[in-house]
């Protein structure tokens, strides 16, 4: 029988290469469906679509004080991102650099509340260094499990961000709370020596933009000319070939694991000692599950990402300005990194396979013949 | 009145024009090959009457009336049944309930096992509907397909490549329910590139190469040279297998026990192997009963050897990781391509990196790029350039690739397995003649292979593996295909005086333990 669709329908053919062309115009597509789609979401919202989106796509980049603004979020995303790419890479699953960030914050926030007016520049370092040993610590807990027990580290890296945040919670509220602080769950703000220097005066733009850039170029040699990044990749793409060339599954774990821990509790020291200059509950921003966003939107690739962190900082800036100035909920941040999480998941489709329109094929109706007696 | 008429079916793929301008005509109760090279279209035309595929154009007509097989469900309506060259069971169902699974008509289980009863009593298809599927033997699993085939009442069975993972004593008895099958009417379309078995027992056959029918005959009066040009256009190169003298032993495998690591695999308990320089090793043996499990062994992708069991040229290997064991000249080429051997979606220049890892921390691309260029010439590889993914290449091409890759690095114990499945018939001589070359340079080679005559060409002495446990070894003179297939069921030790078991091979001897422990 010949189906009613036979003459104009489509078919997804697989390709014999994985398309260059799609690898990196999937996100483009991806990010004009999410445009497309967000204008109809501002629509049905009742509100102006050209302002809305002018909200999200001109007003972050207007001036040079939006621009620092742009950097400042942009820079811990950048900063997670890198060690996530590394660790999907690595087909090591790590969803928690969220709960990675927040234990980074708490322990270079712990460094920094011991400074006073004679502590020395040192503070510093040490404090990104605390930042940077319990993200790894953190991440650490996932690799040991997984490793000793097989637990699934996507689960054990999810829990552990409800962990984090309540340690984080504990801390604010009970024995580091400011004793001048009118009873408000923070810390005291940290002396000028252990604060982030900015890069820019009239922004607060710092100098973790500098080191995020510095860690994409890192990145970029360690996963392209590095036999250690050739080996990881290796592991997450085929375990059964990285078990013929003989390269350890378990090192490839904890490497992903502990890069990438390190590098978010890195971006939680800088954004601590940087921006908000005290610990509060309000820490965890939801950097760390963005991030996610970032690493894919990018490609997983370091220079990739550079550019993704910038578009998904701008969906934050976006959503703030949205809700002050056109009295949206702030929710619509997280609308539209679904949104754009969604559509490159879908255009991704057209990387390894191409749609291609099916002729119809002009045969004559199926018939049941009739059996012959046996 | 054909049971199977096919008039000038055309299937194109995007890269490939599968199938052009073919026509075949079956007989009712005609057993028919369909013989040809893997790649020459015969599973993409089987895909069409089964109606798994849709042809481009072309007709087909059963029973002298033209139809459309829009779908296998459809193609079972009209008769036609299909056994698949790898099974599709549920290995922990049972037998009556995978063939349950697989009917269209609503019956109960019970009615089910009855009728597999009575259906395999009629055609001596022994198999018990009871036990689950992973206890079943490969042979027990291929009557059970063609036992579900069977209860269908096809008028047309399709089998592709059906003796594959068959001993020849197996593949014997499926003739003789082929041709029961043939005498009731059934027509039977036999897909094989094994000459020998279509002569045996087709009385037609169509020949298939690069997609076109390039002729029909009667296999009875053909000779395997005069198939074997239809099939390939040339016959296939002679192989010069010199005698040589075996120099010292490069790989001696001693006491080597290993439980197995998931509940399908196979204990391994290998007593003895030695291989020398300067010779082929043939292991023969059903696969599944062990090979697999020997050879992550040697190649320390399974590390669990006891200490002292696996020498190589002296030197205890038994703990040592796989790139270590490389540095020694253990070079391995596993059966699966793909994921294993290579990298699907990397270049050929990262595949090679695999294997040949530079010393030092980074990595030296242009370096690698000319070395990959140059097995890419060296073995007439076919491929767009170093830069080409993995998966890009044929079957052929990329073995061609993995062969030369690791023969450039100048194994002294060179372990093969498969080395021609699914490879076309041209790349298959030249690794045979490669594989030879090596021996004659004095490495040793251990040959992993299902196919007989394969390891028939280049062996100097053959064991056989069955059940995790390995036969003494023959020299190729002595073997015979008679002796091995018995022998593939574990019983060498009815065969052999100087076996040390007197007992056969399902019980190990006293002083074995003893030594081991």
């Amino acid at each position: 029988m010949r189906r009613p669709d036979a003459w104009l329908s489509w078919r997804l053919e697989p390709r014999l290469q994985p398309s260059r062309t799609w690898s990196l115009g999937a996100p483009v597509l991806a990010l004009a469906i999410t445009v497309v789609l967000g204008s109809l979401l501002f629509a049905a919202l009742g509100k102006d679509p050209v302002r809305g989106l002018q909200m999200f796509f001109w007003e972050p980049l207007r001036s040079t004080y939006a621009l620092g603004e742009l950097m400042v979020k942009a820079t811990p995303l950048l900063l997670i991102a890198l060690g996530l790419s590394l660790c999907f890479r690595s087909n090591v699953w790590n969803i928690g650099a969220e709960g990675q960030f927040v234990i980074g914050a708490v322990c270079a926030g712990g460094v920094a509340l011991t400074a006073d007016r004679t502590t020395g520049a040192w503070i510093l370092p040490a404090l990104l260094l605390a930042g940077v040993a319990g993200g790894m610590a953190w991440a650490g807990i996932t690799a040991l499990l997984r490793d000793r027990f097989h637990a699934n580290e996507i689960l054990v890296s999810l829990m552990l961000v409800y962990v984090a945040d309540m340690v984080l919670s504990y801390l604010v509220y009970g024995p580091w709370k400011d004793p001048a602080g009118f009873n408000f769950p923070q810390t005291r703000t940290f002396e000028k020596v252990a604060q982030i220097p900015r890069l820019w005066s009239g922004t607060r733009m710092h100098i973790g933009l500098l080191i995020a850039l510095f860690g994409a170029a890192l990145m970029w040699v360690y996963l392209f000319r590095s036999r250690a990044g050739f080996a990881q990749q290796v592991g997450g793409l085929a375990p059964a070939a990285a078990r013929y060339a003989g390269y350890s599954s378990r090192r490839a774990l904890w490497v992903a694991l502990l890069v990438s821990g390190g590098t978010a509790g890195l971006a939680g020291a800088l954004e601590v000692a940087g921006p908000i200059g005290q610990l509060t509950p309000y820490v965890p921003a939801g950097y760390g599950f963005a991030a996610i966003i970032v690493a894919f939107v990018g490609r997983l690739h370091p220079v990739g990402v550079v550019f993704s962190a910038v578009l998904l900082s701008m969906f934050y800036i976006g959503g703030e300005l949205a809700q002050s100035r056109m009295g949206l909920p702030k929710s619509i941040t997280g609308v539209f990194q679904g949104l754009l999480l969604f559509s490159l998941l879908a255009c991704d489709t057209l990387i390894n396979q191409r749609l291609k329109r099916t002729r119809s094929v002009s045969q004559p109706p199926a018939i049941h013949a009739p059996r012959e007696a046996a | 009145m054909h049971r199977l008429e096919l008039i000038r079916i055309r299937k194109a793929y995007p890269s490939v024009v599968a199938n052009d301008d073919v026509s075949l005509r079956v007989a009712a109760g005609e057993i028919h090959a369909v013989l040809g090279e893997n790649g020459a279209g015969k599973s993409t035309l089987m895909k069409i009457i089964y109606g798994a595929t849709q042809p481009d154009a072309g007709t087909i007509h059963w029973n002298g009336q033209q139809v459309a097989v829009a779908s296998p469900a459809q193609a079972r309506r009209l008769g036609i049944s299909m056994v698949y060259q790898h099974f599709s069971l549920f290995d922990t169902l049972t037998a009556a309930e995978n063939v349950w699974l697989g009917l269209d008509r609503q019956s109960t289980l019970a009615e089910v096992t009855a009728r597999i009863e009575s259906v395999a009593r009629q055609y001596g298809l022994d198999v018990e509907p009871d036990r689950p599927v992973h206890t079943l033997s490969v042979g027990e699993r291929q009557r059970l397909e063609i036992l579900r085939a069977l209860l269908t009442d096809p008028q047309l069975l399709i089998l592709d490549e059906p003796t594959s993972v068959l001993t020849p004593q197996a593949v014997e008895r499926l003739f003789e329910v082929l041709r029961q099958l043939s005498a009731q009417g059934c027509s039977i379309l036999y897909i094989s590139h094994k000459l020998h078995e279509i002569r045996a027992l087709c009385s037609a056959c169509t020949v298939l190469r690069g997609g076109r029918v390039t002729g029909e005959c009667d296999p009875r009066q053909e000779t395997d040279a005069s198939l074997s040009r239809l099939m390939i256009g040339a016959e296939p190169p002679r192989l010069a297998h010199a005698e040589r003298k075996p120099g010292p032993v490069r790989l001696k495998v001693h006491h080597l026990k290993l439980p197995r690591e998931d509940s399908f695999g196979t204990d391994l308990d290998i007593d003895a192997l030695e291989v020398r320089a300067g010779e082929i090793l043939g292991v023969a043996g059903v696969s599944g009963n062990g090979q697999a499990e020997l050879l992550r062994a040697l190649s320390g992708e399974d590390l669990r050897a006891s200490a002292g069991s696996i020498h190589l040229m002296e030197q205890n290997i038994s703990n040592m990781p796989p790139g270590e064991r490389r540095d020694q000249g253990l070079r391995f080429i596993p059966e699966d391509r793909l994921g294993r051997a290579t990298v699907p979606s990397m270049s050929l220049v990262h595949n090679l990196m695999l294997t040949q890892a530079p010393k030092g921390p980074w990595l030296p691309l242009k370096t690698l790029r000319e070395r990959t260029a140059q097995v890419i010439g060296r073995f007439a590889v076919k491929a767009s350039g170093p830069g080409a993914a993995a998966r890009s290449l044929s079957g052929g091409n990329l073995q061609k690739f993995i062969v030369g890759r690791e023969i450039s690095a100048q194994p002294r114990l060179l372990i093969v397995s498969q080395p021609t499945w699914g490879v076309d018939v041209g790349a298959a001589a030249r690794i045979h003649a490669e594989i030879l070359a090596l021996r004659d340079a004095g490495c040793a080679v251990l040959l992993v292979s299902e196919e007989l005559d394969e390891l028939f060409a280049l062996s100097d002495r053959l064991v056989v593996m069955a059940q995790g446990r390995l036969s003494p070894p023959l020299p190729r003179g002595e073997a015979s295909v008679e002796t091995i297939g018995a022998w593939m069921s574990g019983l060498w030790s009815l065969d052999t005086t100087q076996s040390s078991r007197p007992n056969g091979p399902s019980r190990q001897p006293v002083e074995a333990l003893n030594a081991s422990a």
